[in-house]
């Protein structure tokens, strides 16, 4: 499998790379913003569909990721709406 | 192998996602982009398709539809509480792998599963504070300071315990009191600290991804993960440096906001709603102050009419100021003041609007306190010193709209209130604008 090594650069190197885009985040999005990586943070559904655990703990693990998936970006859709809306009148 | 390619796209794709959120034009696509990436790595995930894969796809569309329906359905004034709610969801998926999963030891899903359980309980907390159902409380029988230690060392000592073979009982025990630590943690944490705590279990949220990551030598996890968790503290320090505090001093301070009412030696001028009217008509130049009151009272739209009228009638120049922390999650004027159709181009961040406060006519502040008190820059005693402030006390005239004297979040009073060209317009944030705003259209 992959070495803890490669997962290590891969984690120093992302999280780098992390830092500096979001420092270009407006701050006027702050808020979307929170909700959108919120809503990636659900990412951790792929962990729990290859994880080789017990249905009934998968079950509820994919579930709960999905919440947070589908809710974070209804949440972050209805955000981002309220700063579209301007525009069109313009 | 083909694998780790979508997952690299995926990667790519949530990287552009937050660069398209460095401007309102963007940020759409930027969602789109982020959603884009989710799917992808969903659905390669169903590629060689698992056994269980009914199960697992029929786990999805329950998520996705109580995802959805919470997300749609929920009132404006309740997005802070929210974003806390989902976020402490992120957390509970990767307790529920870690109790699934935990067959062989693994180490980094064990300090996973602790970041999962109190990111999970943290939430909730966060949730029910915001939703109003859960009072700020003070563990008055131990300092926090004492408490935190204490449930990092029982939490030490059981992950050591752990090593090599999980039994159940430790781990069960691990789990408890991981989450009773996120229980403790933001039970003391008051309102004004909202949006700190809420990046900040945004950002565990991340780092137990990547804990996951490890775990299961996932690159799209780690990576994504760590995205995220730094995202989650980067903002985490802003707020932090907008309060002048720090993140050891934040969680092991005593709990404040619940305050007595100080006796005031002094008398603040007051000013009626049509007197307030008239002197805003006859400015060149006014900046509006909003804070956490405008948020609560939904002040946001009487508001937005207040400054119509007064460019369209009156020629008035009216911006927006926004310190950092007001409100609830970061940005959080920011979302209200759109809601109301507030053009972004006249909502101007702290440290873009400071110095224009001293050739302003008129500051009218909303349902803010403790972010425009002088005393942080005039008084090295108060526990407010330091920290940066709107400098409203420069304007020529300012206007408080508040419900009565008493002090912010802080506990210190005021000194602006008795200034001699400050006037407080006494009432409900919304009800106070909606009265400007009669006298103004008449």
């Amino acid at each position: 499998m992959i070495d803890l090594s490669i997962l290590l650069v891969i984690f120093v190197l992302s999280s780098f790379i992390g830092y500096f885009v979001v420092l270009g985040v407006t701050p006027v999005l702050y808020s979307p913003f929170m909700s959108i990586s919120n809503a990636v943070s659900g990412i951790i559904i792929i962990g729990a569909i290859t994880a080789r655990g017990s249905d009934f703990w998968n079950f509820l693990a994919v579930f709960l990721a999905s919440i947070n998936i589908f809710g974070g970006f209804a949440v972050s859709s209805r955000m981002l709406s309220m700063f579209k809306k301007k525009e069109h009148k313009n | 192998m083909n694998l780790i390619y979508i997952y690299l796209l995926c990667i790519c794709a949530v990287i552009l996602g937050i660069r398209f959120m460095s401007s309102p034009q963007t940020a759409s696509l930027g969602a789109g982009v982020s959603g884009f990436a989710m799917f992808l790595a969903i659905v390669s995930d169903f590629v060689p398709v698992p056994q269980n894969a009914l199960y697992l796809i029929s786990a999805i569309i329950l998520g996705a539809l109580t995802g959805s329906l919470l997300g749609s359905k929920i009132k404006i004034t309740s997005l802070p509480q929210m974003v806390a709610l989902l976020n402490g969801l992120g957390g509970g998926a990767v307790v529920c792998i870690a109790i699934g999963d935990m067959h062989i030891f693994s180490f980094a899903l064990v300090i996973g599963s602790i970041i999962g359980a109190i990111t999970f309980s943290g939430s909730a907390v966060a949730f029910g504070k915001l939703q109003g159902f859960l009072p700020t409380f003070n563990f008055r029988l131990l300092n926090p300071m004492v408490l935190n230690s204490l449930f990092l060392c029982i939490i030490a000592f059981f992950t050591i315990m752990l090593h090599h073979q999980i039994p159940p009982v430790y781990f069960s025990a691990l789990l408890v009191f991981s989450f009773f630590w996120g229980i403790f943690m933001v039970m003391p944490i008051g309102g004004a600290d909202m949006p700190i705590i809420i990046s900040i279990l945004n950002a565990l949220s991340g780092w137990t991804s990547v804990a996951v990551g490890f775990a299961q030598q996932n690159i799209l996890l780690i990576a994504v993960g760590s995205i995220i968790g730094i995202g989650g503290i980067f903002l985490a320090r802003i707020m932090i440096k907008a309060t002048n505090t720090s993140l050891l001093k934040l969680l092991n301070r005593p709990a404040t906001g619940t305050i007595a009412e100080h006796t005031h030696k002094q008398n603040a001028q007051t000013i009626s709603a049509q007197d307030a009217a008239f002197i805003m008509k006859n400015a060149d130049k006014i900046i509006i102050v909003p804070g956490f009151g405008m948020a609560a009272a939904s002040a946001q739209h009487a508001l937005k009419n207040m400054g119509n009228i007064l460019r369209n009638k009156f020629s008035v120049d009216v911006k927006y100021a926004i310190h950092p922390v007001a409100g609830r999650m970061p940005g959080h004027m920011n979302v209200l003041l759109a809601e109301a159709d507030v053009d972004y181009e006249e909502v101007f961040e702290l440290d873009d609007i400071n110095r224009e406060f001293s050739e302003t006519d008129i500051a009218y502040v909303i349902g803010a306190n403790d972010i425009t008190n002088p005393d942080a820059i005039n008084n090295p005693q108060s526990v407010l010193y330091g920290m940066p402030i709107l400098d409203v006390q420069k304007a020529k005239t300012v206007i408080f709209v508040k419900r009565s004297l008493s002090s912010g979040y802080s506990g210190v009073e005021n000194p602006l209130f008795f200034a001699p060209n400050t006037f407080m317009l006494y009432g409900d944030a919304k009800k106070m604008t909606e009265e400007v705003d009669k006298f103004l259209e008449q």
